[in-house]
């Protein structure tokens, strides 16, 4: 990072030259006469008559204007006697290890009525690339608590894994479930939370900061937040100030980090906002063609570092328009995560908590984090096969619904009780906490209700183990009855 | 290849993302480098305007003023090819990782250089040639042991040809020692830099007759593609396409393997950094970085450098099957690649064409397809005077949005790709990996490559294939009308069918790729486990032709143990085969005799 924290002032004469050469205002972005005055990227004050200040970053400069986007936006400005100045070269967000704890803006003022923090490094925002040399392939566990997480969808340090909703979904609740359950196996490193919000209602706001306080948190996190009715183009900062500030907890002070973004359909529609400011050609659903290198710039920043303690591990949240997972943002933020967490409305419907649909659902880190050794052994080849039997039996569920009960044979309906089963007990665990072990243990009691030949997917010796055990040697399994 | 320095510097007039303009840049030329502002960024000429050109930047261009100065370098982008290039890892502009982490530590710097190849470096050179030879572009001055498997043989440079006057003697040499003279004073070395949008001559075209065999069952049975061939994996995000490309990365039986990793994931990539030191080639048993160029270019690094990551990846991909090698290019994903081109024709404010992306996308990607082939290389194996044969396979990943094939990148790539494997979100949610939808995709290879399936594979391949498609289609059929009226309306030999078409595709169709014993398939096992199910079928039929009912002959414990075949080992196949079929056989008479 040598280049973000070098010199992170220009020089003082140009701080105190102001521009008043304002030409035309669009939307959140105003031009400027001249475009050779200011860096790419720079930070200047937008400065109205009567002394307000309002912040802006320089977008594009060419010979005869530089584009301005202002956050705050540019209600009230006028172009006769607004003026420029020049703040910094680049945006940047202070870091030090006093950030634990408090709360700020979107842009990473204070908010919490505390001092400033006095920074230890003043951090550029953008950050730079991970050098994919230089990673660690994510491999430790992270034990959520959440069976349909930690059996089917293992989340692992450093992994960064989205999770999907649609409005009215209780998304809010799994997140918290998360951030409140995580401890990871060995635990006696230090954990913290940082927790960014963009356009999230004072209500959400309030739950989050309520419930981590609650379950004893608190103290353990940071959190950048941007509500509903504070400015829509500071939303572009937010997620990057906390990633920021991650990075620097993770990759200097050695911190496990986990991040929360919420919600990222906002950010995304303030980018598209920007855009079309701009007068680019729109893609698809008048979201900018460059929105998936934009997103990467900020789901990339999670992972390990080799010979490094720390880890940023990410959990975006976003919420899907109209629950449709090909709408552009979930569609392009799954092209970059490595998986996603979705909700089902109609698990949530029947009652079910959490709602987590594990077909779609999918964790692409899986594999580095379980087996032997880091969960068990039989872990893969239980997931694999309860997915593939919950697939048929959902398939079946379909059928049914066609055909009628009294077509279905034997098997097909020991498949439609597993399935039920699965939903109910596995994916439905309401509030409770549970450890992997619990979760695989459960996993084994409801594949005893389908025949043990349908087992093709585990390795016989592990058949032979846990089927039998459950099925004989006396441990109850609560759904031979069904 | 203009090599001479330029005294050529402009100032820069616009700066719009991975975009900028330079004026005073007169005699600039299209495609060539230039060199941008107090960090040096790197920047491809792509269009000239008067005395200004529009270049794209290889690098983060934030930071910068108007008026900083633009060099031109006189030269067009290209890569250093020479030994050293095996096992190593580039960024998109060919900056080995390794260099660049020694700069400036584990997060990428701007502006900073490297060398491609190892300046200090002495490889074991063994002369093919004499003093007085008249040698042409292609011919073998001689070759270096670059790994334990593969040879690098050391090539008269494109567009060379002459009298030698002299060649270094058997010895150690770094890349910038001469190794031979020609007549004229030019000296060559073991290193030589090629631009990479240009391909690299041949001697001429070969029709492909050989399979790249890939180890994955559902490919090499029932869409196979030629050595020297192309095929295309496009699928929605989740569906597998990064694991398709990294386990024929793994298994397939190129001799060389370079992987452009494309606008995608760091931590996938530092996967492949972790685990392929430690595998092993299926062909030699040796390390498989020894066959392995990785290109490295992930989502959040500068977007214009996918543009040339593709293209440094098949420049080398070229060089090494100029050496008579079968190599294979895999590109994840080519979507990321259009991309780039679609963003920086915005930022040129071109016209687009369909969904945005630029109207040369399809002359691009076209260009780049036709790139594959097996040839006969440049040149004659001094030796032997015989003609060198190499082979360059393209398996490009494409990510459709919302997965949806109709988008320009999925149907253009179609459109000159000779294999379709077509990946499917429903097949990946219930994890049935490979991903490959067996209805969708497409081979349009088989015609030149049944011969040689006739003659190498086991017996009755193509027969056995024929009928698994033929079952599977018939089972397409049969579930529609499942699903209008249920499995009840069915006869017991159509309600066969489905259990059998179920048992291809769990037990032959889908593999584990982090199965030890079933990652890998040879062709024995992918014949055999595939005729272990037809037979099942056509005994079954016989023995329901007997009057036995259905229900009782799914109830055979056979069943189970024929899913198992899958996790046998390759080696220990054939008798495991043979004692479940004969099994089989057993089990099923046995009903027949309890009937009677």
């Amino acid at each position: 990072m040598e280049s973000a924290t070098t010199n992170s002032n220009a020089s003082g004469d140009l701080l105190q030259r102001q521009y008043w050469d304002l030409k035309y205002i669009s939307g959140p972005l105003l031009f400027l006469g001249d475009g050779g005055r200011f860096a790419t990227g720079s930070i200047v004050d937008v400065i109205q008559e009567n002394g307000d200040v309002r912040q802006g970053q320089v977008l594009e400069a060419t010979k005869t204007h530089a584009v301005v986007q202002v956050l705050q936006g540019t209600q009230g400005l006028d172009i006769k006697n607004t003026s420029v100045s020049l703040k910094d070269d680049a945006a940047r967000v202070s870091c030090s290890i006093d950030v634990i704890g408090r709360r700020f803006n979107g842009t990473g003022e204070p908010i919490d009525g505390l001092p400033p923090v006095v920074a230890d490094e003043e951090r550029d925002i953008q950050g730079s690339s991970i050098n994919p040399v230089a990673r660690d392939a994510p491999k430790d566990f992270i034990e959520t608590g959440i069976s349909s997480i930690d059996a089917f969808n293992t989340l692992v340090r450093g992994q960064k894994l989205p999770i999907f909703f649609g409005s009215g979904m209780p998304a809010n609740q799994v997140a918290n479930m998360i951030v409140q359950q995580s401890a990871t196996k060995g635990d006696d490193e230090q954990f913290v939370v940082v927790f960014g919000a963009m356009g999230i209602t004072q209500r959400e706001a309030a739950y989050f900061l309520r419930s981590f306080d609650e379950g004893g948190q608190g103290s353990r996190v940071v959190a950048f937040i941007n509500q509903a009715n504070d400015p829509a183009i500071e939303r572009l900062f937010t997620p990057r100030c906390a990633l920021t500030v991650s990075e620097y907890l993770a990759f200097e002070h050695g911190y496990q980090v986990l991040t929360i973004l919420t919600d990222m359909t906002n950010y995304c529609d303030a980018l598209r906002q920007v855009a079309s400011a701009r007068e680019e050609i729109p893609g698809r659903r008048g979201y900018p063609g460059y929105m998936y290198t934009d997103l990467s710039s900020i789901y990339e920043r999670a992972g390990r570092i080799r010979g490094g303690k720390g880890s940023v591990t990410q959990i975006p949240m976003l919420s899907m328009p109209d629950d449709d997972m090909t709408h552009p943002i979930p569609d392009l933020t799954g092209y970059i995560t490595e998986g996603q967490i979705v909700l089902q409305r109609s698990l949530h419907r029947q009652g079910v908590f959490p709602p987590v649909d594990v077909l779609p659902s999918l964790s692409r880190l899986m594999n580095n984090g379980i087996g032997e050794g880091l969960t068990r052994k039989d872990h893969r080849e239980l997931a694999n096969q309860l997915y593939a039997s919950y697939a048929h039996g959902r398939d079946i569920k379909k059928l049914m619904a066609i055909v009628g009960e009294d077509a279905l044979s034997d098997l097909d309906r020991k498949y439609l009780a597993f399935t039920e089963a699965f939903d109910k007990e596995l994916i439905g665990q309401g509030e409770s906490r549970r450890t992997i072990e619990e979760s695989l243990e459960l996993g084994w009691q409801l594949l005893t209700i389908i025949p043990r030949e349908e087992l093709t997917r585990i390795n016989k010796d592990l058949v032979d183990r846990y089927y039998s055990q459950y099925m004989e040697d006396g441990v109850q399994s609560p759904y031979l009855e069904s | 290849m203009a090599t001479t320095e330029t005294a050529l510097v402009g100032t820069l007039s616009r700066i719009s993302g991975p975009m900028i303009a330079a004026s005073g840049m007169l005699g600039a030329t299209m495609g060539e480098i230039v060199r941008v502002g107090k960090l040096g960024l790197m920047g491809e000429i792509i269009r000239i305007d008067g005395d200004t050109v529009y270049a794209q930047v290889f690098e983060d261009t934030g930071g910068m003023y108007l008026g900083e100065e633009v060099h031109a370098t006189g030269v067009a982008l290209a890569v250093e090819l020479g030994p050293g290039l095996l096992g190593s890892t580039y960024d998109g502009i060919q900056r080995p990782l390794i260099t660049l982490q020694e700069q400036s530590g584990d997060f990428i710097g701007r502006g900073l250089t490297a060398v491609a190849l190892d300046r200090e470096k002495r490889w074991a050179f063994t002369p093919a040639v004499e003093a007085g030879a008249e040698v042409r572009q292609g011919d073998v001055l001689g070759t270096v042991q670059e790994t334990i498997t593969i040879t690098h043989r050391v090539l008269v440079p494109p567009g060379m040809e002459g009298k030698l006057t002299s060649v270094a003697p058997e010895g150690e040499y770094t890349v910038e020692d001469t190794i031979a003279e020609f007549e004229d004073g030019t000296k060559l070395t073991m290193m030589h830099r090629w631009p990479v949008k240009r391909p690299r001559p041949i001697g001429r075209k070969l029709p492909s007759d050989r399979p790249f065999l890939t180890g994955q069952r559902v490919l090499d049975c029932l869409f196979p593609i030629a050595q020297g061939g192309s095929a295309i994996v496009p699928g929605g995000f989740g569906t597998g396409k990064t694991v398709v490309e990294q386990t024929l990365s793994k298994h397939c039986d190129a001799e060389i393997i370079v992987y452009v990793g494309c606008g995608e994931r760091g931590n996938e990539m530092a996967d492949v950094l972790t685990e392929f030191p430690e595998l092993t080639d299926p062909n030699t048993g040796e390390s498989l970085m020894n066959r392995t160029i990785l290109v490295v270019n992930t989502s959040n690094m500068p977007v214009a450098a996918r543009d040339a990551s593709v293209y440094t990846g098949i420049t080398l991909a070229e060089y090494y099957r100029d050496m008579g090698y079968n190599v294979a290019l895999m590109a994840d994903s080519t979507s990321r690649w259009a991309e780039a081109l679609r963003e920086i024709s915005s930022r040129l404010e071109e016209m687009p064409g369909e969904e945005g992306y630029p109207t040369y996308l399809a002359a691009r990607i076209s260009e780049f397809y036709e790139r594959s082939g097996r040839i006969v290389c440049a040149g004659k194996e001094a030796e032997t005077d015989e003609p060198r044969v190499g082979s360059l396979t393209l398996v490009g990943a494409v990510s459709p949005p919302g997965g949806d094939f109709s988008e320009p990148v999925t149907q253009t790539s179609l459109r000159v790709a000779g294999g379709l494997w077509a990946l499917d979100a429903s097949l990946a949610y219930r994890r049935h990996y490979p991903a490959v939808n067996w209805n969708r995709s497409y081979s349009l290879y088989f015609s030149e490559l049944d011969p040689w399936f006739e003659e190498n594979a086991p017996a009755g391949w193509r027969d056995n294939r024929q009928q698994a498609v033929q079952l599977m289609q018939r089972d397409a059929e049969l579930q529609e009308v499942v699903q209008l009226v249920g499995p009840d309306a069915l006869q017991d030999t159509e309600r066969l069918i489905l259990e059998v078409s179920r048992m291809i595709r769990e037990v032959f169709l889908q593999q584990n790729a982090f199965s030890d014993n079933d990652a890998y398939c040879s062709l024995d096992k992918n014949a055999g486990l595939l005729r272990a199910l037809l037979d099942f079928y056509e005994e079954s039929r016989k023995v329901l032709e007997q009057g036995v009912s259905l229900n009782r002959l799914l109830d055979l414990p056979i069943r189970e143990d024929i899913a198992r075949l899958r996790d046998v080992g390759n080696n220990e196949f054939a008798e495991r085969r043979d004692d479940v079929v004969a099994n089989m056989r057993g089990q099923l008479n046995g009903l027949i005799e309890k009937k009677g």
